[in-house]
């Protein structure tokens, strides 16, 4: 494709103006302490820490640490509850009450979704339309499963675990929380959950929802805290069974405090997908592809398709596409429906992407950004990709976990298949194409856990998701995430 | 004629993604009620029935001339739509203002008779005044594969057009798949089309959100490969102006600015007027008036 000079434009002009979404109808309290025992309760030690909006940086809350005590507390109120009502109550019972949570989330639906951006800085288009209404369904889903255990392992008699303790990120707090909790109590487990330090709101929500729901004390407990308040939960020899999500290395550091003790676990961890596109795919969907695959939350996505290979009869097109569509993204508050990319979560975060843009540069990648406007206060990056980029590179082997894509072409099939399974992660993949021989041959080639064929990001309770060699252990999600909360006896 | 096999191919599933994207966007205020006008000022005011008669139309270009005079600063239609018949009336209702004549042709709206009559009826309306030709396609030839006849059928009323504007409908309802739609759409950019035109509005479904979002990425193909520009007219179906916004943000968003004007952008409508001037009335008023304050022409 001849490229003329004159590129389309898509600045000026006709612009949308700015549709906010209310904040009127939320509450959020001043201060909160830790969700233990159906309760909320003051820190031990009484010390709390800020919880910010990365789109103004301006506070939010304060939230409580969680202590080793309060740590014992939780783990205790979380062993009470097994032992006393919840592993004896009828599983149709459980069910009720997880379904009760289900309904009430979905009822205060606006509520979790503008908390969820002011805490978190991704789009409310994103949080009202994909985080809430998918959390709410693994509630619903789970909730059916509460009563038929014997059916999705015929023959087995599936039991608790007991306790289990989950510590998850930053980067779908609600929708994490669901994934961990709605499984567990499923299967008749207590829990003890630490949301991330960035975006701990949701999950204290979530918490009032759990009290309201008239959940027995105990049964879920939600405290808050950084790094020690996590690792306190993972070894504390109440935690019959660690779930968590996040990185690769606090994943390695997790295995190696649980080698040795009984405890099962399932990890959660990075990833640097594939997203492949064939010369005989779709085009202008499967751009579209990309850009739902790498700058879907700011790419803060441990499945995003970060690394995009093209088969180079049509990579010049397929780059120039890209960066039309990249100028029509509009960057900034995340609280504007029509905003696509929001703010990037914390500053950590912000200075962990740039440090990769400027490797990327030294590296000898050429970068391009949209040329977006973008605010002054907060956290911001511009959707960025690099090309000339090779499995060599930096940005290319390590996870990002920002709006930043590699992009390199490949010839033949077998380049790209063994270029995509270059990594020593093994999260998800994607393959465009118009063929479907093509398709199923790829997508068995491919060492992750989800390969989409023809789209991106799908995600759906009843599908098992998780993740190949460094991506992690376990399945969470489907039948598959049932069997990670039970022991299955003859 | 251009090699079809090198057409992109088309995904439903992704279309209907990216539609529904368009229209989650959020247009309130100053940006709507710059929409609003700028949508008065890309429709083609249309009659195409058996029934038109001269004084139908003049009624009609009255309309076009004066949209809703209870409120200043409107702009005027881009053009009036009306059979060969009745350009001549048309011109006449018409003259002084800066209103187009566009003209269905070519054994409108099936397209079944001889290559003959179509350029026949393509200089008759030329001739009367036309200064816009709306043809269609064959669409049995298209779908029998046989598009060199298609392309040279094109090509032959473009000649026949001389220097009035050519839009070709592909008439979409009748294609069947978007597949054929992107193809349909390359191959009559080629050939000359000035616009390529969704549907005759006789034929359901008529235009779509889908449809156009596949025949605007088809001139932005054409665009990049030639340097040509080539307008978009969705005609059919659209009639209510929330709709139209839609196509205005799927337009802004798949080609930019230099189409976001009446000279490349229209919308075939004959209903869409009103709500759209319904739609201004409350932007400025607050509270919506009945449906009577609007002319009916």
């Amino acid at each position: 494709m001849a490229i003329p000079e004159n590129k389309l434009a898509f600045d000026g002009g006709w612009e949308y103006a700015p549709a906010p979404e209310s904040t009127d109808h939320i509450a959020v309290k001043k201060r909160y302490g830790l969700f233990i025992d159906g309760d909320f309760v003051a820190p031990e030690k009484g010390r709390y820490f800020d919880t910010i909006n990365p789109a103004n940086e301006e506070k939010l809350s304060r939230v409580a640490v969680a202590s080793q005590s309060d740590v014992d507390k939780a783990v205790k109120a979380a062993r009470k509850a097994y032992a006393g009502p919840w592993s004896r109550m009828k599983p149709k019972e459980r069910g009720k009450y997880i379904y009760r949570i289900a309904r009430m989330m979905q009822e205060r639906a606006r509520e979790f979704a503008v908390i969820e951006s002011l805490d978190g800085g991704k789009p409310i288009r994103e949080s009202r339309d994909v985080d809430i209404p998918l959390a709410a369904a693994h509630f619903f889903y789970y909730a059916g499963w509460a009563d038929k255990l014997e059916y999705a392992f015929p023959g087995r008699t599936a039991k608790a675990l007991g306790v289990a303790g989950q510590v998850i990120p930053w980067n779908f707090p609600l929708l994490m929380a669901s994934w961990k909790i709605a499984p567990a109590l499923a299967c008749g487990n207590t829990v003890v959950l630490k949301p991330a330090e960035t975006t701990p709101l949701t999950a204290l929500k979530l918490a009032e929802v759990i009290a309201d729901a008239g959940l027995p004390d105990g049964v879920v407990n939600i405290i808050t805290g950084a790094g020690d308040t996590g690792a306190a939960i993972v070894t504390h020899p109440g935690v019959d069974k660690v779930a968590f999500t996040g990185s690769t290395n606090v994943g390695r550091i997790i295995q190696r405090a649980l080698a040795g003790t009984n405890k099962k676990y399932t990890l959660e961890l990075g990833g640097k997908a594939a997203n492949i596109i064939f010369a005989d795919a779709a085009i202008d969907q499967a751009v579209e592809g990309i850009v739902n695959g790498i700058f879907f939350n700011q790419g803060h996505v441990c499945c995003a398709g970060s690394r995009l290979f093209v088969q180079e009869s049509v990579a010049d097109e397929v780059i120039e596409k890209l960066k039309d569509r990249m100028e029509t993204l509009i960057v900034g508050d995340p609280l504007d429906k029509n905003t696509d990319i929001g703010a990037i979560n914390s500053r950590m975060q912000l200075e962990k992407i740039e440090s990769y843009l400027k490797i990327g540069q030294s590296e000898g990648g050429t970068m391009h950004q949209s040329s977006c406007a973008m605010p002054d206060k907060g956290y911001w990056c511009r959707p960025t990709i690099f090309t000339g980029v090779s499995q060599s590179s930096r940005v290319v082997q390590e996870e990002i976990f920002g709006p930043v894509l590699a992009i390199q072409t490949f010839r033949t099939y077998n380049e790209a298949l063994s270029k995509a399974n270059n990594t020593p992660y093994g999260l998800s993949g994607g393959v465009w194409t118009d063929k479907g021989s093509k398709i199923f041959k790829m997508t068995q080639g491919i060492r992750a856990g989800v390969v989409w064929a023809n789209t991106f990001n799908k995600f759906d309770p009843t599908s098992p998701f998780g993740g190949y060699k460094e991506s992690g252990v376990g399945r969470e999600g489907g039948l598959h995430g049932l069997g990670a909360y039970v022991k299955l006896e003859a | 004629m251009p090699d079809l096999s090198r057409v992109p191919s088309v995904d439903e599933v992704g279309v209907n993604e990216r539609v529904a994207r368009f229209q989650s966007r959020s247009i309130k205020k100053a940006s709507k009620v710059e929409a609003l006008k700028m949508i008065l000022s890309m429709i083609d005011l249309t009659t195409l029935e058996g029934q038109d008669t001269p004084g139908k139309v003049r009624q009609l270009c009255q309309k076009a001339i004066h949209l809703h005079d209870a409120m200043p600063g409107l702009p005027h239609v881009a053009a009036v739509c009306v059979y060969p018949m009745m350009v001549g009336v048309a011109k006449e209702a018409l003259q002084g203002h800066d209103i187009n004549i566009a003209s269905v042709a070519t054994a409108f709206p099936s397209g079944m008779s001889s290559r003959e009559v179509k350029l026949d009826d393509t200089r008759m309306a030329v001739d009367a005044g036309a200064n816009e030709i709306d043809m269609v396609i064959s669409r049995g030839a298209f779908l029998a594969g046989e598009y060199a006849f298609v392309f040279d059928e094109i090509m032959a009323v473009k000649e026949a057009c001389g220097d009035a504007h050519l839009k070709v409908i592909l008439e979409t309802g009748e294609l069947g798949t978007l597949d054929r739609v992107r193809r349909a759409s390359v191959l009559a950019m080629h050939a000359g089309a000035d616009f390529i035109k969704t549907s005759t509005g006789k034929i359901q479904p008529a235009a779509t959100l889908q449809v156009t979002l596949v025949m605007l990425q088809a001139i932005k193909d054409y665009y990049y490969e030639t340097g040509r520009m080539v307008g978009m007219k969705p005609a059919g179906g659209i009639s209510n102006a929330k709709l139209a916004v839609h196509y205005l943000v799927m337009l802004r968003e798949t080609l930019g600015n230099a189409w976001m004007t009446p000279e490349w952008f229209r919308f075939g409508a004959s209903s869409l007027a009103n709500d759209a001037l319904m739609q201004l009335m409350k932007q400025s008023t607050g509270v919506y008036q009945s449906a009577d304050y609007f002319s009916k022409d």
